[in-house]
């Protein structure tokens, strides 16, 4: 099987957010740039298949600008196979960077099935995977929990409100968006990390894969910081006291029971 | 004024608070306010929508729309919105809002804002803001382009409005025909809890790994129950295996507006913070008077969880037989 993974690049989760001069977007200096938490389920999914699938490769790929090759190696580190960096600036939106990565696994030989995390953690916007799909032509599931491989086609349960789910089948070449417990992500071993250094990671260009600026539908501006809120109420007493000025509050003051 | 469509969302028959929400925003800017409806047996559902705004609603039903997909809803509602000039599509970010919504945006070569917490309308166009970095900044979207715009709103941050029983729409039917599918739902296993969904609940009780075990996550049931609340928890708690990651409010959880929050046993950290501090009221209860929690806290309680939440629950008891 030819196995692909999209994945993106951001800030670590205990980043503090600091904004650049002009407030169109954030300082990233000092930044640590991790592989988004959601797109880990994916890679460890498609290694999992490719140990059920003997002769299967792992192609991961990923949009943004050169630091992006540092969360590709990351995901080679972790056993996948090779590698491809789309190159696209750091203000692409959803719709720029999933046109560039259906693009580039448009040129692919043969796609089997392609994962994804639900959504990335710096803009949260979960719009890439179901974009990614629809340009590469693929039918999707996401937020699946679980997924069985059949030889046309996938049968995912997928998270919905109220600890309901849905079961999806889905006819393959299929995208899967992975949520937070599909799978338990594997650490990368010393002797996969010296490989991964020799690993190809092949760039392509975004006009290589058919992006153009008419591709950017939206952007970010007027960034602000919450603003600081002002100190709270403490209330005192002992716990029964606590309890009832709490409820009175909540009532009285605040109203929302 | 502009056309705006709203994708009306229903379940099991009931539609959903945030297409009330929606409707209601639109409306009051003086839309001209569509809704879209779909699903098998819901024509029923459209005097309720035009109780909450809708001038207009395009009911499409049909047996193969009885479960959603985004598959066979994209066809029927591209065939709507493409052929009666939709300038702003509404949905709201629920598990099916935010899964429909790009194919929606990829097939009318259009930009989406997802899951934004602000939205004004200006004439034909819309001024929105969403959460960055889970919560930790904010940002405007600028949609360039001459295409629709398309909005998802996070629950709760409009609110819902009265509905108005003497209103009316008029009820146009949609011719379905559903072609390729290559999708389709072949179950819904429905939740074990009655208790709301954290995403959409107006109150959430959540708790830390103060709690200490799964068993005493009771305590917070309990007191839920009483105000119909939804239960959350930290990723620390879920790590735990006190609760599973459905419930986990925080930056690799879901993200929370509810009107109020009620922090029980939670120290704050970023990751959690980012996920519920556009809460309308925080509550924080907490042993440990530094925890950085009260900073977000409008009211806090320095204390122990298990005796002021058994306390606080018979206080509010009171105060629902009152």
């Amino acid at each position: 099987m030819n196995i692909y993974v999209c994945i993106k690049q951001v800030p670590d989760t205990e980043t503090k957010i600091k904004l650049n001069g002009d407030n169109s977007g954030i300082d990233t200096t000092g930044i640590k740039w991790i592989v988004s938490p959601f797109d880990e389920f994916a890679i460890e999914e498609a290694l999992r298949l490719r140990e059920k699938n003997p002769g299967s490769t792992v192609t991961v790929l990923s949009a943004g600008p050169t630091r992006v090759v540092e969360a590709i190696r990351t995901a080679l580190a972790m056993g996948a196979d090779n590698g491809i960096h789309v190159e696209t600036p750091e203000t692409a939106d959803s719709n720029y960077s999933a046109k560039a990565l259906a693009g580039a696994l448009k040129k692919e030989p043969k796609v089997d099935i392609v994962f994804t995390g639900k959504e990335a953690i710096d803009d949260g916007a979960a719009q890439g995977s179901q974009l990614i799909a629809e340009f590469a032509g693929l039918p999707y599931a996401t937020v699946v929990l679980n997924a069985e491989y059949g030889a046309s086609s996938v049968k995912c349960k997928r998270e919905v409100e109220g600890g309901a789910f849905e079961m999806l089948e889905v006819q393959l070449p299929a995208l899967i968006a992975a949520q937070k417990g599909m799978n338990e992500p594997r650490y990368a071993s010393l002797p996969n990390i010296m490989k991964a250094k020799k690993k190809e990671v092949k760039v392509l260009k975004a006009s290589d894969v058919g992006v153009a600026d008419a591709d950017q539908k939206i952007r970010f501006k007027n960034f602000q910081l919450p603003p600081p809120k002002q100190a709270g109420k403490k209330i005192s007493g002992d716990p029964a006291t606590q309890a009832k000025e709490l409820a009175r509050l909540l009532h009285e003051e605040a109203k929302v029971v | 004024m502009a056309k705006v469509f709203v994708i009306a969302e229903q379940r099991d028959g009931r539609l959903k608070k945030s297409t009330f929400e929606l409707l209601g925003a639109s409306a009051a800017a003086g839309n001209e306010t569509h809704a879209i409806l779909l699903g098998e047996g819901v024509a029923g559902l459209a005097a309720e929508l035009a109780h909450y705004g809708a001038n207009k609603v395009h009911v499409a039903d049909h047996a193969g729309l009885k479960f959603y997909t985004a598959d066979a809803y994209a066809q029927v509602i591209l065939g709507v919105v493409k052929s009666s000039g939709a300038e702003i599509i509404l949905a709201g970010h629920t598990p099916t809002g935010r899964d429909l919504m790009p194919k929606l945006a990829a097939r009318l070569d259009a930009g989406l804002a997802s899951d934004c917490t602000s939205l004004a309308f200006e004439g034909a166009t819309v001024k929105v803001r969403r959460p960055v970095y889970s919560g930790k900044a904010t940002a405007e979207v600028e949609f360039i382009g001459s295409g629709p715009k398309l909005v998802s709103m996070r629950s709760n941050a409009l609110g819902v409005p009265k509905p108005d029983t003497s209103k009316t729409a008029e009820a146009v039917s949609v011719a379905v025909s559903l072609g390729d599918l290559k999708t389709k739902v072949t179950e819904v296993v429905k939740g074990a809890s009655a208790r709301p969904d954290v995403t959409e609940a107006s109150i959430v009780v959540s708790g830390g790994r103060s709690l200490k075990t799964a068993e005493n996550f009771k305590l917070l049931e309990d007191m839920a129950d009483v105000v119909g609340a939804a239960v959350g928890a930290s990723r620390a708690a879920v790590d735990a295996g006190y609760r599973p990651h459905r419930d986990q409010v925080g930056q690799t959880g879901k993200v929370v507006s509810p009107a109020l929050y009620v922090a029980c046993g939670i120290s704050g950290a970023i990751q959690h913070l980012a996920g519920m501090r556009t809460s309308k009221v925080i509550v924080a209860i907490n042993t440990d008077s530094e925890a950085p929690i009260f900073q977000v806290a409008d009211y806090g309680v320095v204390g122990d969880l298990f005796q002021v939440v058994p306390a606080l629950q018979g206080e509010l008891s009171k105060m629902k037989d009152h």
